[in-house]
């Protein structure tokens, strides 16, 4: 009787000091595309403010794992998932889950830049504003602070009013990430965000991603192996679905535990 | 033969079938011209008809088309858009999406005068609205509700799947992200469909001429359960109906008809070319 108290006392503990570590936790993840079976198994777990990054060949389900951490896969039609993935220790996947605020929490950074067709501070503003922020005074200071986290403040302050969309292409970028910050998420989801880019963008855009990294955790998908060594603090290698390996980047990229990984880093799946 | 001399031809063949398109277009225009202009003047325009329609103007029947389109867009608007958003934002790709589809192309090769029909044992006779402006309004907007959900869907469906993905991203609910993402940037394209629908609408004498229309009528209605006259019908029957009436008062009646057509699909022209300069996406 005293023992099993002791014990449940001695796992509750142990699950509190787990959900204090990882932020967020997928258990026997699985994920259908009708009946093409996308994510097989995944167990991944994610640590606050870091940086993690899954790597592998295109198609081998990177962007399907990144869109199931804040249920973006369920605006497609005919998805179906199985397990669970906890957000601080909470199934998301949970029948009555608040998505809303799910997504308030985890938002999401895309391939291709797509501001709406606004001004830059309506771009911004956009959510606060839906999210009951009306005040102007208000509003302006929420720009001002999500440009300058994104380094855009002193290029853009005097043009807010210009159209978002004839921005370059890494501004463009940028003015999405600073339209997430505004809403101060936890988790910031990236799929391949410097795919569009240069190599001079991109790396501003990593250096971007180190000083994001003291506030926010951030989960980035790539194919380019590079950036992964270069940024990310964990990697998870996935093929097929699977994901391979998942652990510390320098141990990832140095000695892989898996035959595959090791394949993939030198470069035999291309 | 060289493929040159079949270009040629080809290239001829197609510039003829363009010219064939036109050419009725601008002899309407010049013999409605021709022959109407005479009729009008301020005095046309905004008197009631006299002498059994012999003389005087036409001001009921513009006021009339001008009722009933206003009329009709009130509800074939709102209707057609809701019907629109739900058919791209919300139904599942099932049967009965399909069947409500079918429907509504079936719906547009409808011929008018069966809308007509419709309206009056449905509008008139089934909820005794009695031939009204309110039972031409609606038979008009059952009518042209095909095109406007067609062209509202259209619309909807242009607008950039990314734009609804970084809303939905951003904690913003479905209905939301509808309202201040999507309909915002459709509303061009569903504002186009519309006019060209009510344009259609305007013009067409057999749904009004069971439902609301009224053969001769020299006062404005009071409320939308009076009949009232209508361009349309009303050339219809200067046109047939009423022995030695001047030619010119026929098709000074045709020329504000279609000018104020015309007029309609200018607008919509406008912000196509409008939208289409500012779209960047
Ligand atoms: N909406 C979808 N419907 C059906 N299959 C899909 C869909 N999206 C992705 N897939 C399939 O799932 C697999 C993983 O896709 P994805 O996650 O986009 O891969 P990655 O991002 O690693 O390139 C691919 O085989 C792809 O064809
Ligand atoms: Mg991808």
């Amino acid at each position: 009787m005293e023992k099993n108290g002791f014990y449940s006392m001695r796992t509750s503990a142990l699950r509190k000091l787990k959900t204090t570590m990882s932020k967020i936790e997928t258990k026997n993840l699985d994920l259908f595309y009708g009946s093409f079976h996308a994510l097989l198994d995944i167990n991944l777990e994610v640590e606050e403010k870091m940086i993690t990054a899954l790597i592998g060949p295109s198609g081998c389900g990177k962007s399907t794992l990144l869109r199931a951490l804040n249920r973006m896969n369920d605006l497609i039609e005919g998805v179906r998932i199985t397990g669970e993935v906890c957000v601080d220790g909470k199934n998301i996947y949970e029948h009555g889950t608040d998505l809303i605020g799910l997504r308030k929490k985890v938002g999401m950074v895309f391939q291709r830049p797509n501001p709406f067709p606004l001004s830059i501070f309506d771009n911004i503003a956009y959510g606060p504003r839906i999210h009951g922020i009306k005040n102007r005074g208000e509003l302006e200071g929420i720009v001002q602070k999500a440009l300058s986290d994104v380094m855009l403040w002193d290029v853009l302050k005097d043009k807010l009013d210009r159209f978002a969309l004839n921005l370059s292409i890494e501004q463009q970028q940028r003015l999405c990430i600073a339209r997430l910050s505004a809403i101060t998420p936890e988790i910031v989801l990236m799929d391949e965000p410097c795919s569009a880019l240069d190599p001079m963008a991109t790396q501003r855009i990593e250096e971007l991603m180190f000083e994001l990294k003291k506030n926010y955790t951030i989960v980035i998908v790539t194919h380019n192996m590079q950036q992964a060594a270069r940024v990310s603090d964990k990697t998870g290698f996935m093929l097929l679905g699977k994901l391979v390996e998942y652990g510390d980047t320098k141990q990832v990229f140095t000695t892989p535990h898996e035959k595959q990984t090791e394949e993939y880093i030198t470069g035999r799946y291309g | 033969m060289k493929p040159q001399t079949k270009q040629k031809i080809a290239f001829t063949c197609l510039g003829l079938a363009a010219v064939v398109v036109i050419i009725p277009v601008i002899v309407i225009f010049v013999i409605l011209i021709d022959k109407g202009i005479s009729a009008i003047n301020w005095q046309f325009l905004s008197t009631m008809p006299r002498m059994g329609m012999r003389a005087g103007g036409i001001y009921p029947a513009i006021m009339g088309t001008v009722y009933l389109v206003s009329g009709t867009i009130l509800v074939a608007l709102p209707l057609g858009v809701l019907a629109a958003i739900y058919l791209v934002e919300y139904a599942k790709r099932n049967w009965w999406t399909r069947m409500i589809e079918i429907a509504i192309v079936n719906l547009a090769g409808v011929p008018s005068v069966v809308y007509g029909l419709f309206g009056m044992g449905f509008f008139v006779i089934f909820f005794k609205f009695g031939a009204s402006i309110l039972a031409g309004s609606l038979t008009l907007a059952i009518m042209i509700l095909p095109v406007i959900i067609t062209a509202s869907k259209e619309a909807l469906m242009s607008v950039p799947h990314s734009f609804r993905e970084a809303s939905l991203a951003l904690g913003v609910s479905k209905w939301q992200t509808i309202r201040c993402v999507v309909l915002p940037n459709a509303l061009p394209g569903i504002l186009t469909g519309t006019i060209l629908g009510i344009s259609r609408a305007a013009g067409e004498t057999a749904p009004i001429l069971f439902t609301v229309a009224a053969f001769y009528l020299p006062r404005l209605p009071k409320s939308i359960f009076d009949q009232c006259m209508a361009l349309p019908y009303h050339l219809y029957v200067l046109s047939t109906q009423v022995p030695n009436v001047k030619e010119s008062l026929q098709y000074g009646t045709a020329l504000v008809l279609v000018g104020m057509i015309f007029l309609l699909n200018l607008v919509a022209i406008i912000i196509r070319s409008h939208m289409r300069s500012k779209k960047q996406w």
